[in-house]
């Protein structure tokens, strides 16, 4: 016999059972057990202790009903608990993860993930001149760096020579200063280039200082087929986010196209192209934008090759991608997933790829600069560990992690070895590495990949639509987009809706830490350098390798023949002039009278 | 219509560097705090600065400088405001600014100077308690 107390309590749980949080089932379709969970130990939990949101309670943090909201980084709205019933019914890992090194590619490219080989441990310095910048190289390799990423000045990056009067103030001050391939030559001093990678950040001016490295190695004796490293040579990115851009867009545009022949033919392993998100994040888009805009600039690089009449097979294995580390460490893993898997279809389904390197998305990783705090710097260390561990979790193949001061200068000697030293803890200690995709079946990672991958393939049709992305880029399209994303997240973090440590919440009084200082003696012996290098080198034969690639310049291009390149690709040109001691900025002067320049309106 | 009491402010980006966040949230917060703002687009020099300055008949000029430029660049800026007695003009230059560049460019007549992680709300107050008052006006 059951009591009337049994009774009453039934009839309690019943009453409660109407009062469910709507959100469990609004949508989705749990199965019975969640339900039942829901309903009683959930709905008893919400009663005694309703969720506070992390941040201010307002904007951002409610929902529509006045109740607690959870976003990412990049606002999306994020579920109490992932089940099964947040993955579509169809879901299986055959279906939609495939195994690592088979396609799609979610859970890796490589069979083995770490267990062959570790992520390229790859920091990313320059300052001053090529002689201080040369032995900062030779303390970060002996610090236990695999890799070496060159951080070029401002004037370098906009096509400038130290002694341009656009140039003052500005040498080595972001950067190293690189005029010509006597610097480049230091810059390499005692580092073999045959053993040694080299990334080289440099975007519209890639083809010349590619081109000095090209003949400093030459110089080594190194075999250009044996060489690797990759070039930014990213210009898409420049227009939409990081604007250090010289020539008008389709010309731009052929210079890479010229990078990826001579690639193809003369320098097999080397990345002519780091497909870059990582400056689209700094600006300020959302990790979806990042990785939507990115993988667009990829497709559009292909489409333009293939334009030229270059084979998609031919080029496609060198391209490479670059993504950011931002804090919202989930949301970041599920990225990179959803690049992989998005990259594959797009090189087999869109382009035809026949080749499985082709198919294949291999990227590079830098932290956040952007989350870095000015304010108690030392505490980035911990933010930098936790976005470098959503890159390895990710499955990068190379990393960067940021210093610590890096919010107030460029780093110190000290800051940028612990930041080395925090990648090497995650490799050597934390365990990570031992196997492959840990995160792969949870729930939750799997549901934001597919939301990445569905919120990536939004934009892909938008920016289809719109003709291609110089098209849009034209229309000032990604460049709105991001600024208005960028401003909200500005608004939430002033309404503390997002909590920056040290900058909005726990806030003390301090003072200014020991930062690197670079004067201004760089560019004064910068210029004595290009006044004396003028003096000594065949200045006649400098003007004859100009005017050459003036001439080459002005032709159009079409697909080089039997392993040659065209007739009109710039490369080689680039290269005689280089050899002859022509400086960055009267090669790419050269080729702003061939293409003019290009100026965008000032969206806000 | 301009609104003769709403502040005018130029937001301007000098030198090489093409990193315009900063420049353009700023620019955004300052039009929805109420105030006017012309923002100049990337690597103005100072001359175009204090051209569109004059023209604009601003009240503030904001400078967004992360390169590390500024020694060379706000001066300039400065000198040629005199040159053109333009003193009622408020000066202020927001970006990574090493503090021990902080006397020299107040020396030559920055009134602000705003570092990493200042809140946009700080630099509207800024402007609003700053803010010369505009000459008799007929």
């Amino acid at each position: 016999m059951r009591s009337s107390k049994w009774r009453k309590r039934r009839a309690l749980r019943c009453t409660r059972q109407r009062k469910s949080p709507r959100d469990v089932t609004q949508g989705r379709h749990p199965t019975a057990a969640e339900r039942r969970w829901a309903e009683t130990t959930l709905t008893r939990a919400l009663e005694q202790h309703p969720e506070k949101p992390i941040g201010a309670p307002t904007g951002i943090n409610l929902d529509e009903h006045g109740e607690a909201r959870f976003t990412t980084l990049s606002g999306r709205p994020i579920r109490r608990l992932y089940t099964r019933a947040d993955l579509p019914e169809d879901w299986s890992e055959e279906k939609y993860l495939g195994y690592p090194g088979q396609a799609p590619y979610t859970r890796g490219i490589h069979p083995t993930g770490y267990r062959g080989k570790l992520w390229t441990m790859r920091q990313f310095s320059g300052f001053a001149s090529p002689e201080e910048t040369n032995e900062r190289y030779q303390y970060l390799l002996a610090s236990g760096s695999h890799g070496l990423s060159v951080a070029f000045d401002l004037p370098t990056l906009m096509g400038y020579d130290s002694d341009h009067a656009f140039a003052e103030g500005e040498v080595g001050k972001c950067g190293v200063a690189i005029d010509s391939l006597e610097d480049m030559e230091i810059l390499f001093q005692g580092i073999d280039l045959e053993k040694i990678t080299v990334s080289m950040t440099i975007n519209s001016p890639a083809s010349v200082l590619w081109a000095m490295y090209l003949a400093v190695a030459e110089k080594q004796g190194a075999d250009w087929k044996k060489i690797s490293g990759t070039l930014q040579n990213d210009i898409l990115k420049e227009y939409i986010a990081q604007k250090e851009y010289i020539y008008p867009p389709a010309e731009s545009m052929r210079l890479v196209v010229d990078t990826f022949e001579f690639g193809s033919r003369y320098t097999p392993r080397f990345n002519t192209i780091s497909i870059s998100g990582y400056h689209i994040r700094e600006a300020g888009s959302t990790a979806m934008q990042e990785l939507a805009f990115t993988l667009y600039d990829g497709v559009e690089y292909v489409e333009w090759a293939r334009k030229r009449g270059l084979d998609v097979d031919e080029f496609a294995p060198r391209l490479s991608f670059f993504f950011n580390a931002h804090n919202d460490f989930f949301e970041e893993i599920a990225k990179y997933r959803a690049a992989r898997k998005i990259w594959y279809h797009v090189m087999k389904d869109r382009f035809g790829a026949k080749n499985e390197r082709s198919w294949l998305l291999r990227f590079h990783t830098q932290t956040a600069g952007v989350s870095l705090t000015a304010q108690q710097p030392i505490i980035n260390i911990a933010r930098v560990a936790i976005q470098a561990l959503a890159g390895v979790l990710g499955g990068t193949q190379s990393l960067h992690t940021d210093s610590y001061d890096e919010a107030l200068a460029l780093p110190t000697a000290e800051a940028a070895r612990t930041a080395l030293r925090t990648q090497q803890i995650i490799a050597y200690e934390s365990g990570v590495a031992n196997t492959i995709d840990p995160l792969g079946g949870s729930y939750f990672v799997e549901h934001q990949t597919l939301e990445m991958e569905q919120a990536a393939l939004k934009y892909f049709a938008q920016l289809d639509a719109m003709g291609g992305m110089v098209k849009a880029i034209e229309h000032g399209f990604p460049q709105k987009e991001i600024a208005e994303a960028s401003y909200q997240y500005q608004r939430a973090a002033e309404a503390r809706e997002k909590v920056t440590v040290a900058a909005n919440e726990f806030v003390i009084e301090e003072e200014s830490p020991q930062t690197l200082y670079i004067g201004d003696a760089v560019g004064k012996r910068q210029c004595e350098k290009l006044k004396s290098l003028r003096h000594r080198r065949d200045n006649h034969a400098v003007r004859k390798a100009l005017d050459a690639l003036k001439h080459a310049a002005a032709m159009t291009p079409t697909a080089g023949t039997g392993g040659q390149v065209s007739e009109a690709n710039t490369m080689p040109f680039i290269l005689e002039a280089v050899k002859a001691y022509a400086t960055v900025g009267e090669i790419c002067q050269a080729l702003r009278e061939v293409y003019g320049t290009y100026e965008e309106s000032a969206f806000t | 219509m301009a609104n003769e009491n709403r502040i005018r402010v130029l937001v301007a980006k000098p030198g090489l560097d093409g990193h315009d966040r900063g420049a353009k949230v700023i620019a955004r917060a300052l039009r929805d705090a109420g105030m006017e703002v012309i923002y100049t687009g990337l690597r103005q020099t100072a001359d175009m600065i204090v051209n569109a300055a004059l023209q604009e008949d601003v009240d503030v000029i904001g400078l967004s400088i992360l390169s590390g430029a500024h020694n060379a660049i706000v001066p300039r800026v400065t000198e040629l405001m005199k040159q053109q007695k333009m003193d009622d003009v408020l000066v202020l230059v927001g970006g990574i600014i090493p503090d021990q560049d902080i006397p020299a460019l107040k020396a030559a007549g920055v009134s602000g100077i705003f570092q990493p992680g200042t809140s946009m709300d700080t630099i509207v107050q800024f402007i609003r308690e700053n803010v010369k008052p505009r000459g008799v006006t007929a």
